[in-house]
């Protein structure tokens, strides 16, 4: 697992992504199953639009007042009797989670399922520093055992198929029968949970995402469908819920109300299996629950996008909807996107956090198809933001210059009404003498990069314009 | 927008977009045609570009200057009429957005963007025609272009008038909303994606077994009939105008051969 952004190689990473088919086709079997399933649940809620419009305002209107409800978020969790860190980047949040686990003592520490945790690079830091880390969600635990990163923000695991899955069970569980039968899902995911088991009893600390953090009570929730991460939380002695600055909400009745869309948009469920809901270290009359409570509150770029024509983007409740109907990540899969954010979401987000010059790409890979946009629950104009980095490439010249150069010749000639007529009878003329009698070019020169995948239809010959007047004329 | 008034001459400045003028000005005509049967007086001012290409390229300027080239070009008009969905969105969705900050600007902006209309919306929408007098043999299935299906909400429009069709037969195509993968300069920048895409598109379009495959933009139909092309596919590609006026008599985009009586 790495956080090392390969971003800036995209172009290579999707071609190979492509050529090798793997994970195209793994994705095929899923991608139908999110969209028809989404459709399902929104059908079946006559109010899901109201829901999508009320749950876009209550985060634009935290986003205005972030100062104000991390304050209130923070004095909650202390009168409950956690700990709040601030971390501004990376390297901050994985100094005070190592930290809390030394101090703890921690040989080994259990993880829920955290996007943030993968941001920060947080494995591989505990793993150089003695303390071991595992992952309790099953797609989490697949990757883990196969040293890769996440490819999906909601299923981790995607791009691999069952018999890749089986294959590495096989691999890595040695030490169970080598006769077992591993064809069915229900079976690989027992065999990840009898192993989990005892690593559940043996860890120190427990580490969690949050899928919000409620102001109003100082709680943080986590949304799950395999229960792991209550068993992270609760059964370890200390919890470290590790989060980035966004995820605040003013009060529960918000978080009730943005609920109603996360599980609908990410998965077609009504609600997930399990919402639980952590609210300070146990209490003298709790029967269970960890006896320290910290919270992690990451920046790492986050506060940089407000005020800017990114701010929008900080709504994001990670449902992972716009990649599920993306027809660019339906193609490339996660991977190819070269950090933790994939799909439309991270096209905008990961120039925000790593810089738009080591990801140039990501912004520019997409058709604005809009489908991103139509089925986001919190209304993120997704193809608007990517076009603003567009324009911020282009301010800066990080375009490349065959396009830059493309771009102003053409521009140069659609600015001259009268020069564009007659330039472009003469390609219409020229290009029906090329084609002779064909319809279409099989390459053209200059058009190589059409012409490589598809033909191009030879124009009919005389410009719409030209042929016009003549018809006036008469 | 109101309706207009019954028995007003409409006066339609006509924007054919760039590549209709330069691959295929049939479709210009076909669009004439469609609104002179509904009434209105048709023109065509000298016209280039929207400037969608710059738009999307983050040359914010060059937008802004053919934007305003566009302006002062339509807007003396009652309406602008586009054969196609993105170019049709351009202007009405994002030239306002354009000269957001510029007073002297805005105004004439909005204003245009108020009055233009893709050319099958505006004729059902606006117009309010209920049906065309044309024939065509055979199934065709209609192909969803983004900027048309999610910018300005066409997908009923084309197919109650393909409805209208004497002896055209409609069926659907799987996915018919995903993108076909043209994207404008996506389609060369990013080829081997744009290929998978159009490829995906292209195996709907053959498994709908329809004959021919219609869309309200050109763009989106030169690239899948170009990649039907290459997979030496036959099935026939032409904008929805054509059939709706009546004139798909020329070859179909992409086919070798003479105009048919």
């Amino acid at each position: 697992m790495s956080s090392r952004p390969t971003s800036h190689t995209f172009k290579d990473n999707a071609a190979k992504a492509i050529q090798d088919g793997g994970v195209p086709r793994a994705l095929k079997n899923v991608r139908q199953n999110f969209i028809d399933k989404r459709v399902k649940a929104v059908e079946a809620l006559p109010e899901f639009e109201a829901l999508r419009e009320s749950a876009k305002e209550i985060k634009n209107h935290t986003l205005e007042h972030l100062d104000l409800y991390l304050e209130r978020y923070e004095q909650k969790v202390k009168e409950s009797g956690g700990h709040v860190h601030f971390a501004v980047d990376a390297a901050e949040a994985r100094a005070i989670v190592l930290d809390i686990c030394r101090k703890a003592g921690a040989r080994t520490v259990t993880k829920g399922k955290s996007m943030i945790t993968e941001e920060i690079g947080l494995n591989a830091h505990l793993e150089a520093n003695g303390v071991v880390p595992v992952e309790t969600d099953l797609g989490e635990y697949i990757i883990q055992l196969r040293g890769e990163a996440p490819s999906h923000i909601i299923a981790p695991a995607v791009h691999l198929t069952k018999d890749q899955i089986e294959a590495d069970f096989r691999r890595v569980h040695t030490n169970l029968d080598p006769k077992r039968d591993l064809t069915e899902k229900t079976s690989l995911l027992t065999e990840a949970s009898t192993m989990l088991r005892e690593k559940f009893l043996v860890a120190d600390v427990g580490i969690t995402g949050a899928n919000f953090l409620i102001a109003e009570t100082g709680t943080s929730v986590i949304v799950t469908n395999e229960g792991n991460g209550d068993l992270t939380q609760l059964l370890p002695r200390v919890h470290v819920v590790v989060a980035s600055i966004e995820k605040v909400v003013p009060t529960l009745e918000d978080t009730s109300q943005i609920l109603r869309v996360l599980a609908r948009s990410a998965t077609g469920q009504e609600m997930s299996v399990y919402t639980t809901l952590s609210t300070g270290p146990r209490r003298a009359t709790d029967v269970d629950g960890p006896e320290e409570y910290h919270v992690v509150l990451l920046d790492n770029g986050r506060s940089a996008m407000l005020g800017t024509e990114f701010q929008d983007m900080l709504r994001c409740i990670r449902c992972a909807a716009c990649m599920n109907h993306c027809p660019v990540y339906h193609q490339i899969g996660g991977h190819a996107y070269g950090w933790i954010y994939p799909g439309p979401m991270g096209s905008v987000l990961t120039p925000s956090l790593i810089g738009v010059d080591k990801a140039g790409d990501l912004p520019n890979a997409s058709t604005f198809c809009g489908r991103c946009e139509s089925v986001c629950p919190m209304k993120i104009p997704l193809p608007k933001m990517m076009r603003h980095w567009r324009e911020r490439e282009f301010e800066r010249n990080l375009n490349p210059a065959v396009a830059r150069y493309g771009l102003g010749f053409w521009a140069f000639f659609a600015k001259k009404p009268w020069l564009y007529r007659l330039s472009t009878r003469l390609a219409a003329k020229s290009m029906k003498l090329l084609g002779r009698n064909k319809g279409s070019f099989q390459s053209l020169p200059g058009a190589g990069a059409w012409t490589q995948y598809r033909d191009f239809a030879v124009p009919e010959g005389e410009t719409f314009q030209a042929k016009w007047k003549k018809r006036a004329a008469k | 927008m109101p309706r207009p008034e019954p028995g007003a001459k409409l006066r339609v400045a006509l924007f054919a977009t760039c590549l209709v003028d330069i691959v295929r000005p049939s479709i210009g005509f076909a669009a004439a045609k469609l609104l002179e049967q509904a009434g209105c007086v048709v023109e065509v001012p000298a016209q280039t570009c929207c400037g969608q290409p710059a738009f999307n390229s983050g040359d914010r300027r060059t937008t802004q200057e053919l934007a305003l080239q566009m302006i002062e070009a339509f807007e003396g008009y009652d309406y602008v009429v586009v054969p196609s969905g993105s170019c049709g969105g351009m202007i009405a969705k994002h030239y306002p957005e354009l000269f957001a900050d510029d007073p002297g600007l805005s105004g004439r902006a909005e204003k245009l963007a108020s009055k233009t209309f893709e050319l099958v919306s505006f004729l059902t929408d606006i117009l309010g025609v209920m049906k065309v007098e044309a024939s065509h043999k055979g199934s065709c299935t209609y192909h969803d272009s983004c900027s048309g299906l999610r910018e300005l909400g066409i997908k009923s429009q084309p197919r109650r008038l393909l409805g209208t069709v004497d002896g055209l037969d409609l069926v659907e195509m799987k996915d018919s909303e995903v993108c076909c993968g043209f994207g404008g300069t996506f389609a060369v920048k990013y080829g081997p994606i744009s290929d998978q895409i159009v490829s995906e598109k292209c195996a709907n379009i053959e498994a709908s077994g329809a004959k021919t495959l219609l869309a309200g933009d050109l763009g989106c139909l030169l690239n899948m009939a170009g990649k039907l092309s290459r997979m030496g596919s036959e099935i026939e590609v032409r904008h929805v105008a054509e059939v709706l006026a009546d004139m798909a008599n020329e070859p179909a985009i992409g086919k070798a051969g003479e105009k048919t009586a």
